[in-house]
């Protein structure tokens, strides 16, 4: 039933007992649910608002990555535009480089960017466009960082492309020094402000006394970033896309970094002492602490309300990346939900390791899984719920399961205290509907 | 170095890039194509963001599970080929979902780094020859520098029919439907047409239950449905074709270096080679068009008269026009979208008393003006600004400098932001439609799907009218 070749891939807690394999290239034909290297650099820098994102390629790069996002903007909505190249047969042939040039002048012209990002694709790689050459050209003329992406989508998956994304972000950190700062201050790094998590994230932070100095990239500014090499300490949320931006700036600018994650009570809270620990200032702990109990007043007793109505719900998940899995899984016994199927397309050995370690046994964990097994799984463990993204989403339906979007075009906050209440409040109503009744229930197989 | 590009280096000038194209590219029209046959997958043989990116635009319209498989290409098969990759992609599909057919198309990458595809396929048979269960394998060539999806969709229905059409038999009366790139809903209702005229036809591609399909008890790797396969075969065996639609794959040639190369419609070839009998219409929006497919259809059928279910439904969808022609008269519109679907919305526009105001289509065939012109024939207009291979952008621009004041958007859900900003309805018809559920049941052809359309545009301009009015009436 499943492909001989993906065994290694599928792991059943409790059961086996072979480390679980991740970050290997998918199999030809086996659909996986995973997208290219491309898709990867292009969400993480999508959320920069004020800068010109220009796609050099063919029309689908960039037309189905058009305003794709929920991450929010507090000022400016360029980013919201798709801008492409649009290469035609003629640019395979004798080059694009020349459209590139003039469309990178005219669009600055017309859209006085604080910065350019320019992707290349698939094919700019095998005609081999000089992007670096015209981006610096551009950048001559027109005295703004335009910086190459060179993230051709066959290069690998997302997280190759996340690295990619990394890189670029590297080469505009450091470029401005003049930004204000406040005693205590942090880069948020990994955050990309869906449905405004962002500002959530830095209520509480302002409320503790931390001035978010920069957000890489979430309500991402240009200037913000180039100033991030000022702040005293980097907080990587989302380490699969971010963990090498901190390490870069660990080295070249000796911040020191933290991993936390907003979602869920538990990680939420962490967070929040973590960072105020950090900058041993006994006020700042005393102001987590604070704001912690404060948010923990209103919110647990309404998650008691969801875990007596939630204790027979099966949960599956299906993400991106291990760290959301791994806060998903914590969020979910939070309020009662037990998980059986967990699985993730980006997530590495010791990702899996660590999922092991939270899941019960029985659970199912799957790396870079595909829409055959998912159903199949669903199948064996009689899940009612399915958290994962739109293309899991379809698969869901069909089976008649509940279903709950943690993907990044999500409109709903799922950070931190409000988020966790939004997010209990979203699996109930999904569970409770009425509408699951007039779905015929699985055979017991 | 490039700054002398802007001395005009070159003979023809070039000119830069697009800002919110109002297209998707081709391979993404032969999915859906191949999505529309009897227990087939498709593949993409290229990099696995384009099968992932292509089914999460078509999952966001149809809200179905759309499995396209992806050969994958990592840069290793960029530099020294595909076949492996193509083959392994083949024993997979194989393996997971025992198709009947797996339907290939090409992407930029694969084009451009010459991959032989045919040769692939013919090798890969040869290689497989004795088993008797290998599914069918056809290919459609989309590099998504060439035309659009809509071009894309139009190929690969051409290929499929050149692949799979075959002689041998007797002409058996019946008939070959080109449908167009239409809703499920639509393609549900032109069976119900059809077969209520008593005529049989083979209507392709048929993604009416494939992507809007019941619930499932266990997950079907395939969807039932599609058009079947003997079908397909046999479609060289039709008494005639009827192809909706005048562009169809024309703008495929639009941004090629040399054009010595013609396209042809699945239509025209099967004209061509088997002699079948073609009819060319539009696609049937609004009285006008829809008078024309049903005379036609009457013509064809045994009967030689329209049944009496369609009479009926003319006569309410005009009683309908009466009730709503104060509401619509001289209201200004915006449409935009795929050529054919422009052309037949700007004829049923005119028909209404509306003036279509700007006709905006990504498309290049060159001949959207002169498919306007004709269609829309005494209604035509010098004044309408008509706009091949344009973007949201330029429709934007010129809204905005041209100082024309529309009361309404026609199109699909990327020009949402467009009408918000001038606080105007968008009537959502076609492809993609990202903001609502539903697109798939959105009924636009025939009297009844026109029917369907009046009343949404007749109530949104009413809705917007007592919104703004300081009174809040509700009565009229």
């Amino acid at each position: 039933m499943f492909l001989q070749k993906r065994r290694r891939q599928i792991f059943v807690n409790g059961v086996d007992s072979f480390d679980l394999i991740g970050g290997i290239p998918s199999l030809a034909g086996s659909v996986s649910q995973r997208a290219c290297s491309f898709c990867g650099a292009r969400v993480v820098l999508y959320p920069i608002t004020d800068a010109l994102h220009v796609v050099h390629g063919p029309i689908g790069c960039a037309a189905y990555t058009w305003d794709i996002r929920g991450s929010m903007s507090s000022g400016s909505e360029l980013y919201r535009n798709s801008f492409s190249t649009d290469l035609r047969e003629k640019h395979i042939v004798f080059g694009g480089e020349e459209r590139l040039y003039i469309t990178l002048m005219e669009l600055i012209n017309q859209y006085s960017p604080s910065a350019v990002f320019v992707y290349s694709t698939c094919i700019v790689g095998v005609i081999g466009d000089d992007i670096q050459s015209v981006c610096s050209e551009v950048n001559k003329i027109k005295c703004i960082p335009v910086i190459p992406v060179m993230v051709e989508g066959f290069l690998g998956t997302k997280k190759d492309g996340y690295k990619i994304a990394c890189d670029a972000i590297m080469n505009l950190i450091g470029t401005d020094a003049t930004k204000k700062l406040s005693l205590y201050n942090i880069n948020i790094l990994g955050d990309f402000n869906l449905a405004g998590e962002l500002w959530i994230l830095a209520g509480y932070y302002k409320k503790i006394g931390i001035q978010v100095l920069s957000s890489v990239t979430g309500d991402g500014k240009v200037k913000d970033i180039q100033n991030a090499h000022r702040a005293a300490l980097n907080v990587v949320q989302c380490s699969g896309s971010m963990m090498r931006l901190a390490k870069k700036m660990k080295e070249k600018y000796n911040i020191p970094f933290i991993k936390v994650s907003y979602f869920g009570v538990e990680d939420m809270s962490i967070a929040l002492y973590d960072v105020a620990n950090f900058f041993q200032d006994e006020k700042l702990v005393e102001n987590a602490r604070v704001l912690v109990k404060n948010e923990l007043k209103n919110l647990l007793p309404s998650l008691e309300f969801y875990r007596r109505a939630l204790f027979k719900t099966k949960a599956a998940i299906y993400v991106g990346g291990a760290f959301k899995a791994i806060s998903l899984v914590k969020a979910l016994k939070l309020i009662g939900v037990k998980v059986v199927i967990v699985g993730t397309q980006t997530g590495n050995v010791d990702d899996y390791k660590l999922l092991k370690s939270i899941c019960d046994d029985g659970c199912i964990i799957v790396d870079d899984s595909n829409p055959v097994e998912l159903s199949e799984f669903i199948k064996l463990t009689k899940a009612n719920l399915f958290i994962g993204g739109v293309k899991e989403r379809a698969i869901a339906y069909k089976l008649g399961l509940g279903f709950c979007d943690h993907n990044h075009e999500r409109k709903l906050a799922l950070a931190g205290y409000e988020g966790m209440a939004n997010f209990a409040k979203e699996v109930y109503e999904t569970v409770n509907s009425p509408v699951w009744q007039f779905v015929r229930q699985y055979k017991v197989l | 170095m490039y700054s002398s590009y802007h001395e005009n280096s070159f003979s023809i000038k070039e000119t830069r890039g697009t800002c919110n194209a109002c297209k998707q590219c081709s391979p993404l029209g032969a999915c859906v194509v191949f999505l529309g046959i009897e227990n087939t997958l498709p593949m993409l043989h290229g990099s696995q963001g384009c099968a992932t990116y292509i089914r999460r635009y078509l999952i966001s319209h149809f809200r179905e599970p759309v499995d396209i498989a992806s050969s994958n290409f990592s840069e290793e098969t960029t530099i020294f080929g595909g076949e492996k990759n193509f083959n392994t992609s083949l024993d997979n599909i194989i393996i997971q979902y025992h198709p009947k057919i797996i339907a290939v198309a090409s992407t930029c990458l694969s084009e451009t780094i010459g991959e032989d595809i045919k040769r692939f396929i013919y090798e890969y048979k040869n290689l497989h020859k004795k088993n008797k269960k290998l599914p069918e394998i056809i290919f459609t060539s989309t590099p998504s520098y060439k035309g659009t999806h809509y071009s894309g969709f139009h190929e690969a229905v051409y290929s499929v029919v050149e692949s799979l059409a075959n002689e041998g038999g007797n002409c058996d009366n019946h008939i070959n439907l080109f449908s167009n790139f239409i809703s499920p809903e639509d393609i549900r209702h032109l069976k119900e047409i059809v077969a209520d005229f008593g005529i049989r036809a083979m209507i392709f591609p048929d993604y009416s239950d494939t992507l809007d399909g019941a619930l499932w008890d266990t997950y079907q790797r395939i969807p039932p449905g599609g058009t079947s396969i003997n079908d397909l075969k046999n479609s060289a065996l039709a008494s005639s074709s009827i192809e909706l639609g005048y562009v169809l794959n024309l703008d495929v040639n639009s941004s090629r270096l040399k054009t010595n190369f013609l396209s042809q419609s699945a239509g025209e070839y099967l004209k061509t080679k088997f002699g079948i009998n073609l009819y060319r219409i539009g696609l049937p929006v609004g009285i006008r068009e829809t008078d024309i497919f049903f005379q036609l259809l009457s013509s064809i059928s045994l009967a030689k008269s329209v049944p009496e279910k369609y009479e009926k439904q003319r006569g309410r969808l005009i009683d309908l026009y009466i009730d709503g022609h104060k509401y619509v008269f001289g209201k200004r519109v915006i449409i935009y979208g795929e050529e054919d679907l422009v052309v037949s919305l700007a004829s049923f526009v005119v028909e209404v008393g509306m003036k279509p105001l700007l006709c905006v289509t990504g498309g290049e065939s060159g001949k959207f003006k002169n498919i306007l012109q004709c269609v829309l024939s005494n209604s035509f207009s010098n004044e309408i600004i008509i706009k091949q291979g344009a973007t949201f952008e330029q429709m934007e621009n010129i809204i905005i400098n041209s100082e024309i004041q529309p009361d309404l958007m026609i199109g699909n859900s990327k020009g949402y932001y467009i009408a918000r900003k001038l606080k105007i309805p968008l009537i959502r018809v076609g492809f993609p439609i990202h903001d609502r559920i539903g697109a798939y049941h959105n009924k636009l052809l025939c009297y009844e799907g026109t029917i369907s359309l009046f009343e949404q545009i007749v109530n949104a301009l009413l809705e917007k009218k007592q919104h703004n009015s300081s009174m809040g009436y509700k009565y009229m």
